[in-house]
């Protein structure tokens, strides 16, 4: 063993950090690899020593090795190991290396919560700090249920440098723990207005963050942020800030109107282009938001636009792309003020950077005109011939395309032209956009009725010309196109030249190499080409033509009923013995030909894109209804706990399954438009599948016009449409010509001045006309269609979770989680939450607008009263703070602003018209006055006896004070640590007992005021089970809501030895009564192994389930505790001998009661009575009922005066009434229940809990 | 948000790499190489700025980066951040990573426009843990920590004496060598059997 020690050491000298590696990889340049995988051997050596130092240095050294690539997850224990380690630089490194390798599924995330709980109370703020840091990047939706209360705590800590780190660290909680973020809010809110500029710094940046995915939420903060930015030096806060007013103008116009100014000044004062860029930013948000009616808004315009065109003229290229970036925002509202730039943008197009070069080509969209359009493309084209990467040139493509077809084509003048751009587009090498072009092609064709002509001759050239698109197989893109031909060359065969020659085309042997959707649609095609052909031939008496036609066919397709591809197989069998069989009419000189196109009659009218979507749901059909019985899972719901009172309200399920149901809704159809994306048929805004077997009524009414077709179409690859750009010129010139003639005739006639009007430029829009008389077939949609803008949201969008109303006062169940118990089955627990969540969550929202309402009424009159009261409330406060020996670190005046601030969002109502009365007073208000305002509003609320949410509130900075305060105090004494877990206890508890006891609305009411009279003195369940020099173990007991026979004891191991301690096993020696449950398969006297080791100085706590049969009686059961003490050079078994206590009220459940209820219960006469005297009771009465609730698992059911009701319930369903009452320093407890053995023991025990203190 | 951060030389090799969102390790190689790619076929004299990286965003994204000397200083981010903010940030990191690594004296006495002409790579490549810790007090879990400098160097600072307080990791092999020296070569048996590892002997001061 010895040897081992001092080899070690030895080697240690000879490890090598992590500059030794790094120097060693650069020395190693041609086997790097090899080098590395010696240098994981000897990290994995490192790590398995038992010297922290050393597994520290072999951490430091894997986090390199992370960054060059390498899996590292394998020694994701180690560095759990290395994070625990009481050393800064240690557990510094350890953090470092969990934030770059850990993740939502590291499996050892789960063991470092009481790690990062225990660094995050450290008394040390770096290592509170290193916790936060790592903590961010590794957040799990478990860590942040499990330390969202913690984080909270920080919040408020006294180091500036924690707060922000706890601040913004919120935002990551929120994102995976929804629930906490109206909780926490508040808090947040309050850290706008932190003295330190960090910390408020932070609290922005979150806020903004928020607000950006869901900004209505936050518009009641508008008066605070306004506040702060007019307020405010620190650039990077206004910036934020800015933005964030950009998100929220939209929403509220009248908050742009007030903006404007300030920002205008901003604009005109700041030195920082950054700033200066982020105000032009949000102007132009407000001004989109804000009706074009002001009439100095286009003053303000003016200004945005000029100061951008001064930053893209800027040599620097940078504010020259920013500059691109926000006139294009412009744009969309403003597109005249940028048009008048056409000059400086299109300048941009020939710059040498790509970045620049993009964003110009987004402005040149809304530039187009009927005028312009042909000249910006061919510009595009140009571009398209230069440019070097594919990207560019792609988005090139895409972006003519869009420029052309925007708007339902409304600049194209000449269809012809675009086509033959279209046709241009063809000859891109390795475009991924093939499918782009070849939908418009369709979409044209399709709807341009008047081109067809044009476009089937275009296409056939095409097909003709396959060989020049497939030629390549990195073309493939492209091949697309040929998709698109065939279909035009088969459904338009009437308008082709030489449809024999297209015919051949499209069974050429070649086709066999081409995507399998292409050959089905050339396939099919062929077949519309045969229909067409035959016709023409059967006319011609000259028989032989058509049966060589179909000798073609039946020669060429057995090529593709060879085909792999089914749908090709399947049309081309089906096709191939169709025209075998016209083959033998045919032969016996039967006419075919019109059966044959009978096949293929009719027209194709586009549909609407989202026309299926929009077919009403007939009345009385529920497309979510079960057609069958739904499958059982939802067993578990329906056995909640039975109900005792007969008045209580059924379970409100039925709302949340229609919630289900609209989630599920939408990802259906998530999934159907996924599919249609997918499915090569399904075409957007192009035919249907389905064909209209009968004549399409108004075909004849529209005007087909003769194309004079001057340009030789016969051309393959060579660009025409340069040569539409000049006909296009002489035709315009030609047109004005005519028109000015016609004026002249006019205004000859007419001698006012109306002409002048229409000759205001001959350049004008209006002026150019269509070069043919275009009908644009507009997409049929169904009838009665429901006109709907749906907002295509992600459903995966971890912001969606966080689109909660922060105005609505805060529920009592509304609470962070503190550790909890949870059975040892852990996931039926947080399932269990969320019931009880639902359940009540919809009380408190019933009565808040009954409440509301009272307080409107009230609030005038109760306003003095109310601020006497708050008065008095912060003399309580200041009292407090010197009873716990004047904190210089928390003033006064901070605390009055924590309660202030924390009551506003507990009133939508008054915090709406506040936002009225700022938005609609003009002059900006001085932060005094405002800060009046809000507080006159906030003070109707804070101290409402109704309102049970703010009363709680406040309460809680002042637990967690006190805990900082005593934290502080007791530096570095062992049993610190001990309190405050206690202490974390306490309130966890207190919390569990708020969360059991709101779903009646009077009870809660009482607890509220119970609490606000003076802060409860910490308590904990928690008491000593054994103890001895190596471990310590404390326990409580809770009974399982769930189950009726069964009781969860918790028990918290504390390593006190400087050892680790490793395979802890629990035993206990079961009774008739109470057993331990043990996994499957054990034996009845077999232990239970403890499912975690200790670290010296660290505890973490383990749960254990108990079957009980009665309840009545209290009971002790023996236990003994196995564990293994490791140290570095031995180990040793130890054991340690336990008693379990099961008291009678650890099988009582705090639950919930009416006061209704609770009388009916009392009359009802099946409960037996008994009761007890407390003599020498020195303590407040709200705090003696709460030790009861506390300690006793009861709540309060009504309480006047100095009498008070109680209930509580055994998990076994017995009631237990209370009825509470003192004089003086007597208590006399009155005590009914179904079961007196059980009321006999609980009152003793009661006694007990009294007579220690 | 800034959904990561990297630091490569002219090569692609990365010197530095924080995601704020979880890729596993050959993806976060494929995005460090596409976006060396994207980044290095760029001018000197064009703009900081480019869309693009199918790898890592989307259209919200953006990478803006800084190119000094041999190194490369990207940061994705999204539409949330200033973009010239993050120009800003960017050099203000250069300037830590630039002092700190030299384990110069902290002291603004030099303008900061004259320091960033020359971050060397090696001050970087040997250095990564102090990288990281510097750059965690500037940006944490993808958003902006501080942008006061003074307050950033102190807090640096105060870590890093910490750090030596305590020994420092490079401390530890030292360590090890002062205790072999210490331990009591005469007290361990003469005669050990090397084929017995097992034998006891009697216990060693601890170190």
């Amino acid at each position: 063993m010895a040897l081992k020690i001092v080899k070690g050491s030895i080697d240690r000298m000879f490890d090598k950090n992590l500059q030794d590696l790094v120097r060693g990889i650069r020395n190693h340049k041609e086997d790097e690899a090899k080098y590395i995988s010696t240098c994981i051997d000897e990290i994995k050596q490192e790590l398995k020593q038992d010297n922290i130092a050393v597994k520290a240095n072999a951490v430091c050294k894997l986090t390199y090795l992370q960054m060059l690539g390498y899996d590292v997850s394998w020694a994701a224990f180690n560095i759990v190991e290395v994070m625990s380690s009481s050393k800064f630089t240690y557990k510094r490194i350890g953090y470092l290396a969990a934030s770059q390798c850990f993740h939502e599924s590291t499996d050892v995330i789960m063991l470092t919560t009481n790690q990062i709980r225990k660094d995050l109370s450290s008394p040390n703020q770096y290592d509170t700090g290193v916790a936060l840091t790592g903590l961010s990047c590794f957040v799990t939706p478990d860590l942040a249920r499990d330390l969202a209360n913690d984080i909270m705590t920080l919040m408020s800590h006294t180091k500036p440098y924690i707060r922000k780190k706890a601040v913004l660290i919120m935002y990551k909680v929120f994102l995976k723990y929804p629930e906490s973020l109206r909780p926490a809010f508040p808090r947040l809110k309050e850290k706008l207005e932190d003295p330190d500029p960090g910390v408020q710094s932070a609290a922005v940046n979150v806020i903004c963050e928020l607000a950006r995915r869901n900004p209505k939420n936050y518009l009641s903060l508008a008066p605070l942020f306004f506040k702060l930015m007019t307020s405010s030096t620190n650039n990077w806060v206004l910036i934020k800030i800015i933005k964030l007013f950009g998100a929220l103008t939209p929403l509220e116009p009248r908050l742009g109107k007030k903006l404007i100014e300030p920002l205008t000044n901003l604009i005109h004062s700041t030195s920082a282009m950054s700033l200066l860029y982020e105000c032009v930013n949000t102007v132009i948000a407000v001004l989109i938001s804000l009706s074009s009616g002001m009439p100095n808004h286009s003053a303000s315009i003016q200004l945005c636009v000029q100061k951008l065109r001064i930053l893209i003229e800027d040599s620097d290229q940078n504010l020259k792309y920013l500059g691109l970036l926000a006139m294009s925002k412009i744009l969309k509202t403003h597109p005249k003020s940028v048009q008048s730039h056409k000059d400086l943008i299109l300048q941009c197009l020939d710059d040498k950077d790509e970045s620049i070069r993009l964003r110009a080509l987004d402005l040149l969209y809304g530039m187009v005109s009927k005028k312009n359009l042909m000249e910006i493309v061919k510009k595009l084209m140009l571009h398209v011939d230069k440019a070097e990467g594919t990207t560019y040139r792609d988005e090139l493509l895409t972006k003519i395309i869009d420029i052309c077809s925007q708007s339902n084509y409304q600049y194209i003048t000449n269809f012809e032209w675009y086509i033959s751009i279209l046709v241009e587009l063809t000859r891109l090498e390795g475009t991924r956009h093939g499918h782009l072009i070849a939908s418009q092609m369709l979409d044209v064709a399709i709807r341009v009725k008047a081109i067809r002509v044009f476009a089937v001759a275009q296409m056939a050239t095409l097909l003709d010309n396959a060989h020049l698109l497939t030629g390549n197989m990195q073309r493939n893109g492209i091949c697309e196109v040929l998709y698109a031909a065939a279909w035009i060359c088969g459904e338009f065969s009437e308008h082709l030249e030489n449809p024999m020659q297209t015919l051949e085309a499209m069974l050429r042997p070649k086709v066999a190499t081409l995507p399998g959707h292409i050959q089905a649609v050339y396939v099919q095609n062929a077949a519309k080409l045969f229909a067409t052909i035959l016709k023409s031939q059967e006319g011609n008496t000259d028989s032989t033509a058509a049966q060589d036609t179909s000798q073609l066919m039946i020669d060429r397709l057995p090529l593709f009923v060879q085909s792999a591809n089914l749908e090709v197989q399947e049309r081309a069998s089906c096709i191939l013995q169709l025209v075998k069989y016209i083959q033998k009419l045919q032969q016996k000189d039967v006419e075919v030909a019109e059966e044959v196109n009978a096949l293929f009659a009719g027209e194709l009218n586009p549909v609407a894109p989202k026309a299926q979507k929009k077919v009403p749901v007939p009345e009385g059909l529920d497309l979510d209804a079960w057609i069958n019985e739904p499958p059982s899972e939802s067993e578990s719901e329906d056995e909640q706990p039975k109900a005792i009172f007969a008045k209580e309200e059924p379970k409100h399920s039925r709302p949340r399954h229609t919630e289900v149901d609209e989630k599920e809704l939408a990802r259906r159809r998530e999934a159907r438009k996924q599919e249609q994306a997918n499915n090569p048929f399904y075409i957007k805004a192009s035919p249907s599948s389905q064909k209209v077997y009968q004549d399409a009524p108004g075909v004849e009414h529209i005007p087909v016009v003769q194309i004079d077709l001057s340009v030789p179409l016969k051309v393959p690859g060579l660009p025409m449409s340069d040569q539409y750009v000049k006909l296009e010129e002489e035709r315009r010139q030609k047109e004005r010509a005519e028109k000015k003639k016609k004026e002249k005739k006019k205004r000859k006639e007419k001698r006012s001045g109306r002409g002048k009007k229409h000759d205001s430029g001959p350049e004008s829009e209006e002026d150019i006309t269509p070069a043919h008389q275009v009908d644009i077939v507009t997409e049929e949609m169904p009838e009665n269609a429901l006109p709907s803008d749906d907002d295509d949201k992600d459903p995966n969008d971890p912001h969606k979770a966080l689109d909660i109303d922060l105005d609505k006062p805060l529920a009592d169940s509304e609470k962070l989680p503190v550790r909890s118990h949870r059975a040892a089955e852990a996931a039926k627990s947080p399932a269990e939450d969320g019931e009880t969540e639902n359940a009540t969550s919809l009380e408190p929202k019933k009565k808040s607008s009954k409440e509301k309402r009272e307080k409107k009424k009230d609030k005038d009159r109760d306003r003095k009263s109310k601020e006497e009261k708050k008065k008095k409330k912060h003399k309580h406060e200041e009292k407090e703070e010197d009873l716990l020996g004047g904190q210089a670190d928390e003033p006064v005046v901070q605390s009055e602003e924590t309660s202030e601030v924390a009551a506003p969002p507990t009133s939508t109502s008054a915090e709406v018209s506040d936002l009225d009365f700022w938005l609609s007073n003009a002059p900006v208000p001085s932060n005094t006055q405002e800060a009046a305002t809000v507080a006159a509003a906030a003070a109707p609320e804070l101290e409402a006896p109704t309102g049970t949410a703010p009363d709680s509130e406040p309460d809680e900075p002042k637990d967690t004070e006190m805990e900082e305060t005593k934290s502080s105090k007791h530096k570095k004494k062992k049993q610190k640590k001990e309190k405050e877990e206690k202490e974390k206890k306490k309130k966890k508890k207190h919390h569990h007992h708020h969360h059991h006891s709101d779903g009646g609305g009077e009870e809660s009411v009482q607890n509220g005021t119970v609490e606000e009279e003076e802060p409860l003195p910490p308590m904990s369940n928690y008491c000593l089970l054994a103890e001895n020099s190596y471990i310590k173990m404390v326990y409580d007991i809770q009974g399982n809501l769930q189950d009726g026979s069964q009781v969860v004891v918790s028990v918290i191991f504390e390593n006190k030895c400087d050892s680790f301690l490793k395979s802890m096993e629990f035993n206990v020696l079961d009774s008739l009564n109470s057993k331990l449950q043990r996994p499957e398969g054990s034996g009845p006297h077999d232990g239970l192994t403890v499912p975690f080791q200790l670290p010296p100085g660290v505890s973490n706590e383990a749960r254990f389930v108990f079957t009980v049969q009665s309840i009545v009686m209290p009971q002790k059961l023996k236990g003994t505790l196995t564990f293994i003490v490791k140290n570095e050079d031995s180990s040793t078994h130890e054991k340690l001998d336990f008693k379990l206590h099961f008291t009678c009220t650890s099988y009582l459940i705090t639950t919930p009661c009416y006061s209704d209820a609770f009388a009916k219960l009392l009359e009802s006469g099946d409960l037996k009575g008994s009761s007890v005297r407390l003599e020498g009771v020195n303590m407040p009465f709200h705090h003696l009922l709460a030790r009861i609730c506390f300690h006793h698992h009861f709540s309060i059911v009504e309480r006047i005066d100095s009498c008070a009701s109680m209930y509580s319930r055994s998990i076994q369903g017995h009631h237990v009434c209370l009825l509470v009452k003192t004089s003086g320093q007597t208590v006399s407890i009155d005590a009914k229940c179904d079961e007196p053995t059980l009321l006999g023991n609980v009152l003793d025990e009661i006694k007990q809990t009294f007579s220690q203190c | 948000m800034i959904k990561a951060i990297l630091i490569f030389n002219n090569h692609g090799k990365p010197r530095l790499i924080r995601f704020y969102q979880y890729f596993a390790e050959d993806m976060q190689q494929q995005i460090i190489r596409e976006t060396f790619h994207l980044v290095s076929k760029r001018d000197d004299n064009v703009c900081n700025f480019l869309e693009g990286g199918s790898l890592i965003g989307g259209s919200d994204y953006k990478l803006i980066y800084r190119h000094y000397a041999t190194l490369y200083f990207v940061f994705c981010v999204d539409s949330s951040e200033s973009e010239l903010g993050i120009l800003d940030l960017i050099q203000v990191c250069c300037y830590f990573f630039k002092m700190l690594c030299r384990k110069k004296q902290m002291v603004f006495v030099e303008t900061l426009d004259k320091c960033f002409e020359n971050v060397c790579e090696l001050d970087l490549i040997f250095h990564m843990d102090r990288v990281h810790y510097i750059l965690q007090e500037v940006v944490m879990g993808g958003m902006v920590l501080e942008t006061n400098m003074n307050e950033i160097v102190a807090q640096v600072e105060v870590q890093n004496r910490m750090e030596k307080s305590e020994g420092g990791l490079s401390a530890a092999p030292a360590r090890a060598v002062s205790a072999v020296k210490n331990m009591n070569l005469p007290e361990i048996p003469r005669n050990i059997n090397i084929g017995d590892i097992n034998i006891k002997v009697p216990s060693l001061s601890p170190f």
